[in-house]
């Protein structure tokens, strides 16, 4: 059977036209979002989908100011490059952000940690998420989701619906003829809406080099003490703790997403630009959240199970 | 530039096996997706490798082994780049067709070659045609299961161009027999079929030429008015918006509808970078030389346009029913048509379609999946254009106040 190669010898103005379009739509979906919800909020996790939708809905409004603020769930596993370059970030957009703290809900009883060596706070994040939404009375909120991360994401409309329990429901989607947004809820209610939904990691990261957007340092080669575990690279200290017959060793590597320290994996890597990566993403042969996220390898299933619980 | 490909085909036509084969063979699929698909086979199937499984990601399709909800994939070759929009078969068929139908380019049918042209194929074509996408690839799929037969082929093909000449509007059939179990004139040409002397699948994707967007003038669907109120930007108002039918240019003149007033683009940005052009598609924001009363909802439109938009509030359109409530004379929605939201009044169905037979007839009313053409009364007036000649302006939405679902797809086609 022929292999065809990928799609990596567009011509830069051909590379350029086309992301040039996706950004149009994301922002025609900023928005539109903004004008027909009440009191929305942007998601920033600090990872690279998130700052191209910040500089996205930052295009948006200009010269204006963002009219809506930024909120951020902090699990407390954080790498400390990604808060130092959050905070940067506001400061250099000018924009509010609120801090949702999984930490806050351990303490007040509303999450219970998992324990063992292998705890991880990503699942708690729903909870966390959910209660901010619900104390700050936010009616929607943008996130940096990808139609191309996973196969439950592939079938999430561009403004995905949740009930009173925070919950999304597969089957009961709206459709969206002509990409046209039906932001109507009802109380109780909120919207996840998704303007980056038909973007791809390649694009994600031919928008960076285009535009610039600055991310944080642990995107790009450094290197950094780690253990492998699960056939995954993870970064030892805070949240991992070496278990009996482990190794710690020193690898050269950088991240191809960035989550919750205790479960996010780093890769192999000397890209230390954004050529390098967008050279190394085009030859990748494991998707992004598959060598990278040990949440989503549980099960078949595991990104549509934490979906329908009010996950991002 | 991307292709916009919406599938469709009845349950069992193989439509996700034939999207698995293409994200396959062009080196779409990733290891790790592979080897779940490798192990989700042995678990939901006879362990052979099930192509399916790649597209289908819902718990309950893997289980069921059915499709359920328009699912979304990207793929690239080195010529183009494409986003299928799988739409499933069965179920809210028609409406999960028009939603995937309404913003593609191509759509490809399937048909079983055992099978031969059945109500669902009919209904595709039906659906294509009144979506205004023209061209159709009619792909008649499982030739291994009919020995590759050519008169099989021939048959099913001479069956669908005699419905198409029935359509509401032409579309441009482009038949091919495949194999997507197998892989035949999919990425490569069939050797099983040597009496088929087109291109394969992918290569016909790869080429495939669509025709451009109608040229109506510029309009822009006010979305959001940009007032900066700093020192630096004290007297800016931008009027923010996607340009649709035509390009515009600073100088050019624009008026205001409903509202009537003219005014000279003084200023156009795109993405907060000024710029002196704008082309169709674009997400800009324009300002105008006098300080006129504009919301969100107004449309400003080119005043030399080559074709004027109507303000009515009484329109004709087509009509694909989504919900299971139906849709009765005399009920109430709100309407959405581009950024203006108000209400609409059902004043009469004028007919149903009849899509197996591209006939209609009169109805009382329509239930889920049905197609036919309502009038309906608007609370304010909205500024239209015929779908077929600019489908922003030619498309709106029906919601439910109650429960807030979208029911319905309008294609606006005239004004009472």
């Amino acid at each position: 059977m022929t292999m065809i190669d990928n799609g990596t010898q567009a011509t830069p103005a051909e590379i350029k036209q086309s992301v040039a379009e996706l950004e149009d739509e994301a922002i025609t979906i900023i928005r539109e979002v903004a004008a027909e919800c009440r009191n929305p909020v942007l998601l920033f996790s600090g990872g690279k989908d998130s700052a191209v939708l910040l500089h996205l809905a930052a295009k948006a409004f200009r010269p204006g100011s963002l009219p809506f603020p930024v909120m951020h769930v902090d699990t407390g596993h954080n790498f400390e490059e990604v808060i130092t370059y959050r905070d940067m970030l506001v400061e250099h957009y000018g924009v509010k952000l609120v801090v949702a703290s999984v930490q806050a809900s351990i303490d007040s009883g509303r999450a219970v940690e998992e324990t063992g060596p292998r705890a991880s706070r990503n699942r708690l994040q729903s909870v966390t998420l959910l209660d901010a939404i619900a104390e700050h009375k936010f009616d929607a909120a943008f996130g940096g989701g990808r139609r191309d991360e996973d196969k439950a994401r592939a079938k999430e409309r561009i403004l995905s619906f949740r009930d009173h329990f925070g919950q999304w429901e597969p089957r009961a989607q709206r459709p969206e003829p002509w990409n046209m947004l039906n932001a109507k809820i009802r109380p109780g209610e909120h919207l996840r809406a998704f303007p980056l939904s038909n973007w791809t990691e390649l694009d994600i990261w031919r928008y960076i080099g285009i535009e610039n957007v600055a991310l944080p340092s642990i995107y790009f080669s450094h290197r950094r003490t780690v253990v492998e575990r699960n056939g995954m690279l993870l970064s030892v200290g805070g949240p991992v703790v070496l278990e009996a017959g482990e190794k710690a060793f020193e690898e050269t590597v950088r991240y191809r997403t960035v989550g919750d320290a205790s479960c996010t994996g780093a890769v192999r890597s000397t890209a230390s630009n954004v050529e390098e990566v967008l050279v190394e993403v085009a030859a990748a042969r494991i998707t992004e959240r598959g060598a990278t996220r040990a949440d989503d390898n549980f099960s078949d299933s595991a990104m549509e199970d934490r979906k329908r619980e009010g996950y991002f | 530039m991307v292709l916009r490909i919406a599938t469709a085909g009845s349950v069992d036509d193989g439509k996700s096996t034939l999207i698995g084969r293409l994200l396959h063979d062009t080196k779409t699929v990733f290891e790790d997706q592979l080897s779940a698909v490798e192990k989700a086979s042995t678990r939901y199937g006879d362990g052979s490798l099930n192509l399916a499984l790649l597209t289908d990601g819902l718990r309950a399709e893997r289980e069921q082994g059915i499709t359920i909800d328009v699912a979304y994939r990207y793929f690239a070759t080195p010529k183009r780049t494409f986003v299928v929009a799988d739409t499933p078969g069965h179920a809210q068929y028609t409406r999960n067709m028009v939603t995937g139908a309404s913003a593609s380019d191509v759509a490809i049918v399937l048909v079983d070659a055992r099978n031969g042209l059945t109500e669902q194929t009919r209904r595709h074509l039906f659906v294509a045609s009144l979506l205004g996408v023209k061209l159709v690839i009619l792909a008649v799929n499982k030739m291994d299961l009919v020995d590759f037969d050519e008169a099989t082929y021939h048959r099913i093909v001479a069956e669908a161009t005699a419905h198409a000449q029935a359509l509401p509007a032409p579309v441009v059939l482009n038949p091919l027999p495949i194999s997507a179990l197998l892989g035949d004139n999919v990425v490569d040409s069939s050797t099983n079929m040597p009496w088929f002397t087109g291109v394969p699948l992918l290569d016909l994707l790869e080429t495939i030429e669509v025709p451009g967007d109608h040229n109506v003038g510029a309009r822009l669907a006010v979305q959001w008015v940009i007032r900066p109120y700093s020192t630096e930007h004290h007297d800016y108002r931008g009027f923010a918006g996607r340009l649709t039918g035509g390009s515009l240019a600073i100088g050019d003149l624009l008026r205001v509808l409903p509202g009537g007033q003219q005014s000279t683009v003084i200023g156009i940005d795109r993405g907060g970078v000024p710029q002196d052009t704008a082309q169709p598609g674009e997400a800009i924001s324009v300002q105008l030389a006098d300080d006129i009363d504009i919301g969100r909802g107004d449309v400003l439109v080119a005043v030399v346009a080559s074709e004027a938009p109507i303000v009515t509030d009484r329109i004709i359109a087509d009509i694909s029913w989504m919900v299971d409530k139906p849709l009765e004379t005399g009920s109430r929605w709100i309407i959405k048509h581009q950024t203006r939201t108000a209400k609409a009044f059902v004043s009469a169905i004028e007919l149903r379609h009849d899509v197996a037979t591209a006939t209609h007839s009169p109805a009382e009313s329509l239930s889920l999946n049905d197609l036919g053409r309502v009038h309906l009364n608007v609370s304010v007036p909205l500024v239209i254009d015929n779908y077929d000649r600019h489908r922003p302006g030619g498309a709106a939405i029906l919601i439910d106040e109650a429960t807030g679902m979208t029911c319905a797809a309008l294609m606006i086609r005239d004004s009472e």
